[in-house]
C-alpha cells in the first residue's frame, strides 16, 4: 500500500497527468485511493471532464473566404507550374 | 469490426492514419484541389494559431501560413512519410514562423517558454483549501466544488457557458492558449501537439493543465452565478 496519502490540494495538480496516463504507477495508486474515499475530489474530477467536453463545443473557426482565396490562388499557380 | 485493445488498437489506428496520409499526399501531388481545400479546412485555423506564437500579429501569421503551404506544395514530391503529413507540415510552419519571428525580434523559442508554462500557479485558488495544519483535513477542501451532475444539459451547454469558455481561453498566456485549443478544440493528440510545437511531453501537460484549470474556474463561476 502507499505510504503517504495524497491531499486534496495535491490531487488537483495531478488531474491532467492522470487523464494523460502520465502518472507513475505508485502515484496513480495514491490518486485512485484518494478518489475512492473523497467525494469532493470526485466532483472536481467530474467538473474537469465536463470542462474538457464543453471546450470541445467551441468549433474550430470557420475559414473566411478572404483568407482562403490567396491560398487557392497559390495552389492553382503551383499546379500550372507543374504543367 | 471487433473493438481492439491496447497495442492492437494503436497499430490499427496507425495503419489507418498512414492510409489516409497516402491518400492526401497522392491528392496533393496530383493537383487535386478538393484534397487541398480539405486540408485547409482542417489545419488552417490551427496553423494561424501556432504561427501567432512566434510573430507579431495575425496578418504576419497568415503570411507565414501562406508561405508554408507553398513550401508544402513545392516539397510534396520529396515527402517520404517518415513522419505523418501533419507533423511534417507543422514542422515547416514552425521553422518559418521562428525565422520570421527572429527577424521581427520577437523571437520566443517555445521550448524556452518554461517561465510562461505557469508551473507553480495553483490550479485552484489557495483559499479554497484548509491549511496543512488543519486538524479536520490537512490541505483538504475548505470550499469544495459543487457537482454539476444535476444541471440540465441545456444549462451546461448554454451560449453563456460556451462564451465564457471562449473568453477564458482568450485570456490565457499564448502558449497555454495554443495547447488547449489544439488539444480540446481541434482534438489533437498529446504527441501531435508535442511534435508540432517542439516541446517536451511534460511541458505539454503543464501548459494543458494550467489552461484547463483556469477554464474550469471560469465555468464554475459562470455556472454557479445566480
Amino acid at each position: 500500500m502507499s505510504t503517504v496519502a495524497l491531499s486534496c490540494r495535491e490531487l488537483v495538480e495531478l488531474v491532467t497527468d492522470y487523464f494523460e496516463d502520465a502518472l507513475p504507477a505508485p502515484e496513480r495508486a495514491r490518486f485512485d485511493a484518494h478518489i475512492a474515499g473523497c467525494e469532493h475530489c470526485t466532483v472536481y474530477l467530474e467538473q474537469m471532464r465536463t470542462t474538457i467536453r464543453l471546450t470541445g463545443r467551441l468549433r474550430a473557426e470557420e475559414l473566411a473566404p478572404e483568407s482562403v482565396d490567396p491560398l487557392l490562388e497559390a495552389f492553382r499557380g503551383w499546379r500550372r507550374g507543374r504543367g | 469490426m471487433y473493438p481492439l485493445e491496447g497495442a492492437a488498437a494503436e497499430e490499427a489506428a496507425a495503419q489507418a492514419a498512414a492510409v489516409e496520409d497516402r491518400r492526401l499526399v497522392a491528392g496533393l501531388r496530383g493537383g487535386d484541389e478538393a484534397v487541398y481545400t480539405e486540408l485547409l479546412a482542417r489545419w488552417q485555423p490551427a496553423m494561424v494559431r501556432v504561427a501567432r506564437m512566434y510573430v507579431r500579429d495575425r496578418a504576419v501569421a497568415e503570411d507565414v501560413v501562406q508561405e508554408t503551404w507553398l513550401a508544402v506544395l513545392q516539397g510534396i514530391d520529396r515527402f517520404e512519410g517518415r513522419s505523418s503529413l501533419k507533423t511534417w507540415v507543422f514542422r515547416i510552419l514552425t521553422n518559418r514562423a521562428k525565422t520570421r519571428g527572429a527577424r521581427e525580434a520577437r523571437s520566443v523559442p517555445f521550448s524556452a517558454l518554461g517561465g510562461e508554462t505557469g508551473a507553480g500557479e495553483p490550479a485552484v485558488p489557495e483559499e479554497r483549501f484548509l491549511s496543512a495544519e488543519d486538524p479536520r483535513a490537512p490541505n483538504g477542501w475548505a470550499t469544495p466544488p459543487r457537482s454539476w451532475a444535476q444541471m440540465p444539459e441545456e444549462r451546461l451547454e448554454a451560449r453563456e457557458t460556451i462564451d465564457c469558455i471562449r473568453m477564458a481561453i482568450a485570456d490565457l498566456p499564448e502558449a497555454q492558449r495554443v495547447v488547449i485549443a489544439l488539444r480540446d478544440i481541434d482534438g489533437w493528440s498529446a504527441a501531435e501537439v508535442r511534435d508540432a510545437l517542439e516541446i517536451t511531453d511534460a511541458n505539454q501537460r503543464v501548459l494543458l493543465h494550467r489552461a484547463r484549470s483556469k477554464v474550469r474556474l471560469a465555468c464554475e463561476a459562470q455556472l454557479e452565478a445566480a
